[in-house]
């Protein structure tokens, strides 16, 4: 079974904080980690590889530091890694993006399943995958929290918004996951980190693509970012430090107030 | 692509605040963008010598072949979801502004009792594709379908539900037809006859402004974000019946079993107006009792924080945040959750919110408009005895 697995190096934003004087975010320090949802991907491609066979490769759009994503991808087991990165490629779109991820994944050659995170933490869209499978005429399963291969076809648990469904779809597809609760995510050693950095991990350009330059990067971006902005700060709470009684009478006079009860 | 202006250039560092990536640095008193750059413009806007220029692409649109704005119908357990109702409202302003026609659009088996309700609420037109085999969701039929009347069409704004559903099915039919989309809109207005779309972004710290140079614009909206009309009025919306050829070969993802989680309680935690959500701070799952007697005195829903779904005291359907379910009900009460971003992300748009912790320093008070310092295991129990008492006393 030939998989591809998308992966993003994300800042982590759970460790973003804003400055309290100028209302910027403060960058400095943050730790670029491997977007949670993408290293699931990652590891049930793994996973279903070692259950069928096959072969992982994983692909990443980003700049040259990006790469140690792809090298944390190959120490957890994946096989082969691509970098996509080329100044052309910035300001990429979710359009543009899928646009490049598609083609680097038709010129890895044929495929069975593409994996990726249903979205990623700093731009939380959810757009890239079902922009690269309606480019790759491949159906689609998105809130995906496991994959399973029977008789010729994928079984996938979705996450709907008022319980679970359990899909089926014929290879090649495209299905992108979210965490289960259950999945502790892989911290590879050392050792394997350094047996990884043996495995093959390219780095393509625009050039090496092909396709139509003017859809790459910002050119081919049909959405602009206007302005940004941190957004309005709500004032101070209140904060309640009276013994519960008291506490409980203030709130129910607030709650009355703004008539819940 | 992105240039700076050497001359211009007075080495403030506004630059370098201002950019979300980090990827602005100084060398010499020059401003300099490295690979990190997305592009995104906020050291352009922000840089006061104008020093800064990213170069865009000139792109010409025929405004006028691009008529009304479009509202895309999600029905769910044999309802509209509020999230519809709520488009339509935003969906009336928008169109109201541009004067143009608000349209709905309604797929479905045996849809058509819907049209009503849409009218009611907003919408002008339907248009109403009607077909057995669309009883369900099915991301390829829809698509087809969709992407063909836009085509056929051409309207200027298509809107959908930020749901499992919306964003699910925007981005297939974006790619389709090549089209700009943004995600979970906060925030729409017109802007010199453009659909300006606000966003937030890295898990909520900025928000970004966006636009579209193709048309129709398109977004997905979050939902409970926006009001649906306060007195539905009682408009006979007119219906244009789309006729749709369904193959059922082309839906290439067949459900083989469906499971609804009931939740808890009644309504659904992303309609709820009042959510009562709990985390590891319960310290045992006896103390859900507690919760869901203040939700039985306030009418309201359990939500909870992630770690309460793993240890499996609620089920999944009620988890609040990023991996979750985001809410934004009219009153959230927190209990004994920490506030790591993951969960704030999916309820600090609340109305009002309220929190219970015992750690003067967890960073839900930070969203907090109430914050209670205290054991919920005591706070809540005094709770449910004052509210008691005020209703006795009515
Ligand atoms: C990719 C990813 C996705 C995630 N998605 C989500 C998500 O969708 N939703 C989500 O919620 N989390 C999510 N998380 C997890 C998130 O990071 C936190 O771990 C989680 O939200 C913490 O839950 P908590 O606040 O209940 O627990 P804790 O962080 O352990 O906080 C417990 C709090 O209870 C307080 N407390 C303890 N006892 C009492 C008492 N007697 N009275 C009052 N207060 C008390 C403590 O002071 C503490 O602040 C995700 C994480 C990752 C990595």
């Amino acid at each position: 079974m030939k998989i591809v697995a998308c992966v993003k190096q994300v800042p982590d934003t759970t460790e973003v904080k804003i400055d309290e004087k100028t209302g910027t975010l403060i960058r400095e320090g943050v730790p670029s980690i491997i977007n949670p949802f993408d290293q699931f991907a990652v590891e049930l491609a793994i996973k279903l590889k070692e259950e069928h066979g096959g072969e992982v490769s994983v692909i990443s759009m980003g700049p040259p530091q990006a790469k140690a994503v792809l090298t944390k991808s190959l120490a957890l087991g994946a096989d082969k890694a691509v970098l996509l990165s080329d100044r052309k490629f910035a300001g990429a779109d979710t359009l543009a993006t899928a646009y490049t991820l598609a083609l680097a994944i038709e010129k890895l050659g044929d495929f069975d399943l593409v994996l990726c995170g249903l979205q990623a933490i700093d731009g939380d869209t959810a757009q890239v995958g079902p922009e690269m499978a309606q480019r790759l005429k491949i159906p689609q399963i998105t809130y995906a929290e496991n994959v399973v291969f029977e008789d010729n076809k994928f079984i996938v648990d979705k996450l709907t918004e008022s319980g679970l469904e359990k899909l089926q779809v014929k290879p090649p597809a495209l299905v992108a996951v979210i965490t289960p609760s259950d999945f502790v995510p892989g911290n590879p050693p050392f050792s394997k980190i350094m047996k990884a950095k043996k495995k093959p991990l390219d780095t393509w350009t625009a050039d090496d693509l092909g396709g139509d330059p003017e859809r790459f990067g910002l050119n081919g971006s049909p959405t602009w970012v206007k302005r940004v902005y941190s957004p309005p700060r709500k004032e101070k709470g209140e904060i309640l430090t009276d013994p519960p009684e008291e506490v409980a009478k203030r709130l129910v006079e607030i709650l009355a107030k703004e008539g819940f009860l | 692509m992105i240039e700076v202006d050497a001359e211009k250039c007075s080495g403030c560092k506004k630059c370098v605040k201002v950019c979300p990536y980090g990827a602005v640095t100084m060398a010499d008193k020059l401003a300099v963008i490295g690979d990190e750059c997305n592009l995104c413009g906020a050291c352009e806007q922000n840089c006061p010598e104008g020093a800064i220029t990213i170069q865009r692409k000139k792109v010409e649109i025929d405004e006028s072949k691009f008529k009304d704005v479009w509202v895309v119908a999600e029905i769910a357990e044999n309802k509209l979801k509020n999230v519809t109702l709520e488009l339509l409202g935003k969906g009336r302003e928008l169109a109201d502004e541009l004067g143009q026609t608000l349209c709905a659009v309604l797929i479905g088996k045996d849809v058509k009792s819907y049209t009503k309700v849409l009218g009611e609420y907003g919408a002008d037109k339907i248009y109403l594709a009607e077909n057995d085999l669309l009883e369900f969701y099915n991301t390829d039929s829809y698509n087809m379908i969709i992407s063909g009347m836009i085509l056929q069409f051409n309207p200027n704004i298509v809107l959908f539900g930020a749901t499992h559903v919306g964003r699910d099915l925007a981005p297939r039919i974006a790619s389709n037809l090549e089209l700009g989309l943004t995600a979970d809109c906060t925030g729409l207005s017109i802007d010199e006859g453009r659909l300006l779309q606000t966003r937030p972004a890295f898990g909520g710290n900025v928000m970004a402004d966006i636009l579209s140079h193709t048309r129709p614009q398109m977004a997905t909206v979050r939902p409970n974000v926006m009001k649906k009309l306060e007195s539905p009025t009682d408009k006979v919306p007119e219906i244009v019946e789309v006729s749709v050829n369904v193959d059922p070969r082309g839906m290439r993802t067949k459900v083989l079993e469906r499971t609804e989680i009931s939740g808890v309680g009644a309504v659904k935690i992303d309609e709820a107006d009042v959510i009562i959500a709990g985390g590891r701070g319960l310290g045992s799952k006896e103390n859900l009792k507690l919760l869901q007697d203040l939700a039985d005195e306030l009418g309201g829903v359990l939500g909870a924080s992630r770690v309460i779904v793993d240890e499996q005291w609620l089920p999944k359907s009620q988890q609040i945040g990023q991996s979750g379910i985001t809410v934004s009900p009219k009153l959230y009460i927190g209990a004994g959750i920490s506030g790591a971003i993951q969960h704030l992300v999916g309820m600090k748009s609340s109305d009002t919110i309220i929190v219970i912790n015992k750690d003067p320093n967890a960073p839900i008070f930070e969203v907090a408009k109430i914050g209670v310092v205290g054991d919920l295991t005591q706070v809540i129990p005094a709770l449910i005895e004052a509210i008691k008492a005020h209703k006795a006393a009515q």
